[in-house]
């Protein structure tokens, strides 16, 4: 699935990475327990989270994630729009709740990692 | 290749940064992606612990053509059970930390399994010393 498609799912509101819209996106992992998150070695992930802090991009930057989307209205702060800037990463705000979300998400073709 | 970097206990804004630079080295080096990445996974999570539990600590790290090697040193409380803290969910960490996403007794075991080689010493009311080890042939 197209990153693109994905925000269109979710009604969701583009944050940042305009440009990696059209990235491809195949695994789906949600939480907002980021040491669950450091033990998966999956390419091409979604992080689905509540978490809105600086170590959620973190954990996206060393997990090598690149599209993060934040459920519940979690708004993302402005520090950490520049760092998930600079390591290329779509951020994406949306109204649902996680469970919402992730079954929106496995509706339109995005999988489970296990 | 040594860099060195300074971590300050409870800092959690600045907590990454050093595995973030090294991640950075790394690429640069031309180290292949997944061996950045099992690297790297292992040393933030030490820099988390540092940051959450310890005063203050450093990271080292050395990179050669055969392997890459990481001491992550602390001043703090120390592990008085090293084997009871490699248990998954074993914790003794704060509400604060737990507020950030970690804390679920986790970080240790996932150390293990990223490093090829993983060594812990540690003195109550002293300090942490882990060592990591990656191999690069």
């Amino acid at each position: 699935m197209k990153i693109n498609r994905l925000l269109e799912v979710l009604e969701g509101e583009l944050v940042c990475g305009e440009q990696f819209l059209e990235k491809e996106v195949a695994w789906g992992f949600a939480s907002d327990l980021m040491s669950d998150v450091l033990t998966l070695d999956t390419d091409k992930l979604v992080l689905v989270t509540g978490l809105n802090n600086l170590q959620t991009i973190r954990t996206a930057e060393v997990a090598d994630i690149e599209c993060i989307v934040f459920v519940r209205n979690k708004k993302v702060l402005p520090p950490m729009i520049a760092i998930a800037q600079e390591h290329e990463m779509v951020l994406i705000e949306c109204r649902y709740s996680m469970f919402g979300a992730v079954a929106r998400l496995h509706e339109a073709g995005l999988k489970p990692v296990y | 290749m040594k860099f060195k970097y300074e971590i300050e206990g409870g800092n959690f804004s600045k907590a990454g940064n050093a595995s973030s630079a090294v991640k950075k080295i790394l690429k640069q080096l031309n180290v292949p992606p997944a061996t950045i990445k099992k690297l790297v996974v292992a040393l933030y999570e030490g820099e988390v612990n540092v940051v959450a539990h310890a005063w203050n600590g450093c990271i080292y790290v050395d990179i050669d053509p055969d392997r890459i090697f990481v001491t992550i040193e602390d001043e703090g409380p120390g592990i008085p059970d090293i084997g009871q803290a490699m248990q998954e969910g074993y914790s003794t960490a704060s509400q604060a930390v737990r507020e950030m996403g970690f804390g679920a007794g986790m970080g240790l075991s996932n150390m293990k399994k990223n490093a090829d080689l993983l060594n812990i010493k540690s003195e109550v009311g002293k300090g942490t010393t882990v060592e990591i080890t990656t191999l690069l042939k």
